[in-house]
């Protein structure tokens, strides 16, 4: 489905280059489709959030571009390669330039901090301890977390716990940077704080940033341009302002967060699977 | 009627998927273990030595206590056959060909299908609720190599060693009724046990404890690596582990009982 209501943008500031190219891409689980042919680009260097209620497919699309999930058809191009048809050592070379961050952080229990940002180093360079350890200082002096490479996971606050996780994200010096709901479980101040880390990488290494996220504030601070996923399929994409200025219903009803209305009767009810089922055939 | 013939045919489905996953993550690590690293991908010792410690070690205190009891069992039930055809001197003889052949291995397995087949699926089980398995992947690293391939070495190189330990241990058990009640001196019942026994009851034995250390690690990783959302699929896969595990282990010892029966004529 083509973005309705919002003009597909290409700032003069951004290279035209897309870093990432989502074609036609569908993702089932089973015989339940959760993206019905979703398609825009990621421009290199710009920061896209993705956004959507629960259960919308945003986390699915991004778990499929990060390549957990095998989609049922369409292409996603990663810098120029099709990552969809690629072998496991292609994709592990796409991974390689590539950093997520887990909503959870994804820490390993059982390494301390330290180990957890050298493990990506330690598997895939040939770099001395010293190096190595010096690397590792620097991602989480970057993060914000400098003398903490001796802690366990377990002794981190939940903030601190995502910071360490984007250390190990920047591992590797990723161009493509994701991040799963990186504000979800923080309070305001700790996640206003993981905005500013993601703000500061943006403008410190150009790296193309992707955000999914339904915390409003946190999106129209980060993002360069959003993209609002509904039940599956693209409903608005844009810059923050043409978010704003959109008179699409529901990106009207998510920004204005408009409850959905309550179904009354027993025949809506089934109008409104029937609408859905219509829909997803 | 189709609706009961769709069960069934599901079910046979289900069941040769499971062991086909089963075997894959099984070749997987194995390939990982004796060809990746001749192919310049490094074997991860050192957490498979760590692992070893755990799985085996570990596990000797309660694996001695228990098959030494089992060995003395053995004895005592031997003993009440062999007496009526006043042929108590046997015990020995039927205590360590019991152990070594079959009882050795099988206890093994099941002690170790308890501390670490369990403790497999609950690691990369609670690994796969808090996307930690998922982590591995997006960093390009295989989780098969990084956790599965360490547990898989130990458990094949602790696995034979556990058993001759227990193979030990029974006979050490079967020794006290031996002396105790059947005229045999401690030295005599030891050189009993090793006049009876060949050297092909102990290889036997010590494949099958390979085989079934290849087993318990397939089932209780792959059950784990399998879990669902949530710590309540995280308990579940541990259950699934440890039910898997005995029944694939007795499977796997009639199959190569069988095998060592008609290849080889005993």
């Amino acid at each position: 489905m083509a973005p309705a209501d919002v003009p597909s943008y290409t700032p003069a500031a951004w290279s035209d280059e897309a870093m990432i190219s989502i074609r036609n891409l569908r993702v089932s689980y089973g015989e339940r489709e959760i993206l019905h042919g979703v398609t825009f680009d990621v421009l290199r260097g710009e920061t896209m959030v993705i956004l959507g209620g629960s259960g919308s497919g945003k986390s699915t699309l991004l778990r499929t571009l990060v390549g957990l999930e095998r989609p049922t058809s369409g292409e996603i191009w990663i810098r120029g390669k099709n990552t969809v048809n690629m072998t496991d050592e292609e994709r592990d070379d796409t991974r390689k330039k590539m950093g997520m961050s887990f909503q959870g952080g994804a820490l390993f229990g059982s390494m301390t901090v330290g180990e957890n940002v050298a493990l990506p180093l330690k598997e895939h360079t040939h770099l001395a301890d010293p190096t190595v350890d010096i690397m590792l200082r620097l991602k989480l002096e970057q993060v914000g977390l400098a003398g903490y490479e001796d802690y366990m996971p377990s002794q981190l606050s939940g903030g601190m716990k995502k910071r360490a996780a984007v250390a190990r994200a920047l591992a590797m010096d990723p161009e493509i940077l994701f991040f799963d709901e990186p504000s979800a479980g923080l309070d305001p101040i700790i996640a206003a704080g993981i905005d500013q880390l993601i703000l500061e990488l943006k403008k410190a290494f150009h790296m193309t940033i992707i955000v999914v996220t339904h915390e409003l504030a946190s999106a129209f601070l980060i993002a360069d341009r959003m993209v609002l996923i509904n039940k599956g399929d693209i409903v608005a994409l844009g810059t923050t302002q043409e978010m704003r200025d959109s008179r699409h219903p529901r990106v009207r009803q998510f920004l204005d967060r408009v409850p959905e209305p309550e179904v009354e009767q027993e025949l809506d009810y089934l109008q409104m699977l029937t609408k859905d089922s219509h829909r997803r055939g | 009627m189709i609706g009961v013939l769709t069960q069934i045919g599901q079910g046979v489905i289900d069941t040769l998927a499971y062991l086909g996953g089963l075997a894959k993550l099984g070749l997987s690590a194995a390939s990982y273990a004796f060809v990746a690293p001749f192919r310049g991908k490094p074997l991860r010792l050192q957490r498979a030595v760590t692992q070893a410690m755990e799985t085996g070690v570990r596990a000797l205190p309660i694996l001695s206590l228990i098959t030494f009891f089992i060995g003395l069992i053995l004895a005592l039930q031997a003993a009440y056959e062999l007496k009526r055809f006043g042929a108590i001197t046997y015990v020995a003889s039927a205590v360590v060909i019991s152990m070594s052949r079959e009882l050795g291995p099988l206890i093994t397995a099941i002690v170790v299908i308890g501390r670490s087949g369990s403790a497999f699926a609950a690691e990369l089980g609670t690994m796969k609720v808090s996307e930690e398995i998922d982590a591995l992947e997006t960093m390009a690293i295989s989780p098969v190599q990084f956790l599965v391939t360490p547990k898989f070495l130990a458990m094949i190189i602790m696995l034979p060693c556990l058993t001759t330990w227990a193979n030990f241990m029974g006979v050490l058990g079967g020794s006290v009724f031996g002396v105790g009640q059947a005229g045999f001196t401690f030295l005599g019942y030891i050189r009993a046990s090793l006049d009876a026994i060949v050297l092909r009851d102990i290889t036997t034995g010590l494949i099958k404890s390979v085989m079934f250390g290849a087993t318990i690690t397939a089932v209780g990783c792959y059950e784990g690596l399998n879990t669902g959302g949530g710590a309540e699929q995280v308990g579940r896969s541990t259950t699934a582990a440890v039910v898997t595990s005995i029944f694939m282990v007795i499977a796997v010892d009639l199959i190569f009982t069988s095998l060592f029966f008609f290849l080889g004529g005993k």
